[in-house]
């Protein structure tokens, strides 16, 4: 088992005759994902490698039973592919586009929420289920199958990581990224409850970062819903206030959104919390004890 | 992006948002002439800055006559201006705003952002304007009146009757109130704000509402669909090497310490700065070159982190992902030749191909150090820099 992709994910790569989806519609391909159709509107009939190029999601989810998208569509436009991947029918929509508009995120958020979609990201890498399924930019080979779920709001700290993990033995069930923004379409919450119900997950690893609240929620949450152990890092205690670190979600601001808080409310929560992300592979392996 | 109260200020009245009349001014004289426009006084002269706390640091003065105007602006024109928002470097003003002054019964607070929680836009509303909203949410939450907006339906004029009576105002001011609400919602929504806030929204002793501050910021990602906006940056607002970076399209922030940090990745950069403290260092930057850096923005991430006087050692901490290892030790061999660089410089390489990226560092007969892992590169230039 895994969450959100497996075996039976069928992607259609919007944005796939663009530089980077064609780059990373390959390595999906590559990897062993069932990438079956892309869309570039007015590109219809065309193929990009072997997959064939559809104007519109409608036409490419009746054409080869796509039930996942992944966007690499610019920020302007986005707003716009992911409703039409939702409208299409598409289960899971991964958006990796970063610089979306908050307000455009809004009017999503409100148009996704009766919709049956799940949207992962925007800002994100994607999702990976190793050995069956890679829905995003991450580089696979560093992932291994195995018990861990890994929840991550940033791309480059996932892999690092999910590299640590695998260094050590440790494979991982499915890693996502949540993505950086302040409006995201799945949050920390929502994985946690799809890790806790998925019998292949054994622990979970949770990655967050300045800004908002969601660790905080998040860890209320694992005192009343999550019985697998968890392991944390929180990235940017040295952060600054009133400085945006990269992310657009990434600011403390009026006082809200540090590290040291999350911290304490993750580690009140009785999560096993590493303040150096070196140590986290090493923290994971001892809490995951013999079952890793 | 941030922008000036002046500028917010112009932006409100396109909405039909009261605000005192008031002219910017960038010397003394034009702050004379500013006020004759306005005819008739006492008026006051305010420093623009992108910072709160204004009064506190003697930014913002009252004058009865032309010529007082013209010495307030004097005084402030040029002084680095010191408040608990600026740090302790202050900022230089460069502008003045000069306003009518008013009689005031009454300051209220109105403020606008996106909750990220329930991702929609959030309307608040106190009687205690003049305060910082997060000093009365931390003392008083039960005084802070909220509505959520559903952006499908969009705003309804009983939502700022809630927020109105609910703070107590009396039924004359409900009718104004809820028209400023109304029309500052609009401005949120169309000039794709991240945040508007009225503090204080000041109720005169004639019984009219305004603006009497206001800060607009506005959300970069949607500058795109909004030049006009975008054109009211002020880059002497921005620290200079920040503005550059921002040219090359680097995440830069420059911070205190003097260990600059090369990373790829906004989360990456985060936790090494976090390592580089934890060792005993304090970082001199933020620096993202990006999940796909190429050799330039390393070169370009290169001179902007050694720009900064303070930098006494660089670590670079490289996640290869889908970005190979061997292209990155290539173009800091590139980057490092071609900038010379002066200070010890720490390299951390993991990932894809990372046997042949640490090759190509060994065999460039640069004197780097390489370091094992991302603890032992933290310790090694912390001990460099001590």
């Amino acid at each position: 088992m895994s969450v959100l992709v497996n075996n039976d994910t069928r992607v259609v790569v919007q944005g796939i005759t663009g530089k980077e989806g064609s780059f990373h519609a390959r390595a999906c391909a590559e990897y062993g994902t069932k990438v079956v159709a892309g869309v570039t509107p007015g590109k219809g009939g065309q193929k990009m490698d072997e997959v064939p190029v559809f104007n519109t999601v409608a036409q490419a989810v009746a054409g080869t039973g796509a039930n996942t998208s992944l966007i690499f569509v610019p920020p302007a436009f986005a707003a716009d592919a992911i409703l039409e991947s939702a409208a299409a029918g598409v289960k899971v929509a991964v958006c990796i586009t970063e610089g979306i508009p908050t307000l455009d995120m809004v009017r999503v958020m409100a148009a996704l929420k009766d919709s049956g979609c799940r949207l992962i990201g925007p800002n994100c890498p994607g999702i990976i289920s190793p050995g069956q399924a890679k829905v995003g930019i991450m580089p696979g080979h560093i992932h291994r199958p195995g018990p861990m779920g890994l929840v991550s709001r940033s791309g480059t700290l996932t892999y690092e990581a999910v590299h640590q993990l695998t260094l050590l033995g440790i494979g991982q069930s499915t890693c996502v990224g949540i993505g950086g923004d302040p409006i995201i379409g799945t949050n920390f919450i929502d994985m946690l409850q799809l890790f806790e119900s998925d019998p292949q997950t054994e622990g979970i690893v949770l990655i967050g970062e300045i800004g908002g609240a969601a660790e905080e929620e998040a860890a209320a949450f694992i005192v009343q819903h999550v019985s697998k152990p968890v392991v944390s890092f929180i990235a940017g205690q040295t952060a600054p206030p009133g400085k945006r670190m990269g992310h657009a979600g990434a600011i403390i601001s009026g006082g809200s959104g540090k590290a040291s808080d999350k911290m304490a409310a993750l580690t009140n929560a009785g999560v096993t919390v590493v303040a150096n992300i070196g140590e986290l592979g090493r923290a994971a392996k001892t809490l995951m004890g013999s079952r890793a | 992006m941030k922008i000036h109260e002046y500028q917010a200020k112009d932006l409100l009245k396109k909405f039909n948002v009261p605000a005192p009349q008031g002219n910017v001014a960038a010397t003394s004289r034009e702050a004379r002439q500013a006020a004759e426009e306005l005819a008739e006084g006492p008026f006051v002269v305010k420093a623009q800055i992108h910072a709160g706390g204004r009064g506190k640091g003697g930014g913002i003065k009252v004058a009865a006559t032309f010529e007082e105007v013209e010495q307030m602006a004097d005084q402030i024109l040029g002084m680095t201006l010191i408040t608990p928002q600026t740090g302790p470097e202050g900022k230089v003003v460069n502008k003045v705003l000069v306003e009518q002054a008013q009689d005031i019964a009454q300051e209220l607070y109105l403020g606008m952002v996106v909750d990220r929680a329930s991702s929609r836009p959030v309307i608040m509303m106190s009687a205690e304007g003049g305060m910082e909203i997060e000093e009365v949410a931390a003392r008083t939450p039960e005084r802070i009146f909220k509505e959520t907006i559903d952006p499908a339906a969009g705003f309804f004029p009983y939502q700022a009757r809630n927020l109105a009576f609910g703070i107590g105002l009396g039924p004359a001011l409900i009718r104004p109130a809820t028209s400023f609400i109304e029309n500052l919602y609009r401005l949120f929504i169309s000039l794709d704000c991240s945040l508007a806030e009225i503090n204080p929204l000041v109720v005169t002793k004639g019984g009219a509402m305004l603006a009497l501050d206001a800060k607009l910021d506005l959300d970069d990602n949607a500058m795109f669909r909004h030049h006009d906006l975008a054109a009211m940056e002020d880059p002497d607002e921005m620290d200079p090497m920040e503005h550059e970076a921002r040219k090359h399209h680097l995440n830069y922030i420059r911070l205190t310490g003097n260990v600059g940090a090369m990373v790829n990745g906004a989360g990456l950069a985060m936790a090494t700065m976090d390592l580089i403290k934890a060792a005993g260092a304090d970082p001199a930057n933020f620096l993202d070159v990006g999940g796909g850096a190429s050799a330039e923005m390393v070169a370009n991430g290169f001179r902007i982190i050694l720009g900064d006087p303070n930098v006494k050692g660089v670590l670079i901490n490289i996640f290869g992902g889908i970005l190979r290892c061997d292209v990155l030790a290539n173009g800091v061999v590139e980057a490092v030749q071609q900038v010379k660089v002066q200070v010890p410089i720490i390299v951390r390489l993991e990932g894809t191909n990372v046997e042949q990226g640490r090759e190509i560092l060994a065999k460039s007969g640069l004197t780097f150090t390489v370091a094992t892992d991302m603890l032992d590169a933290a310790k090694q230039v912390a001990a460099l820099v001590a």
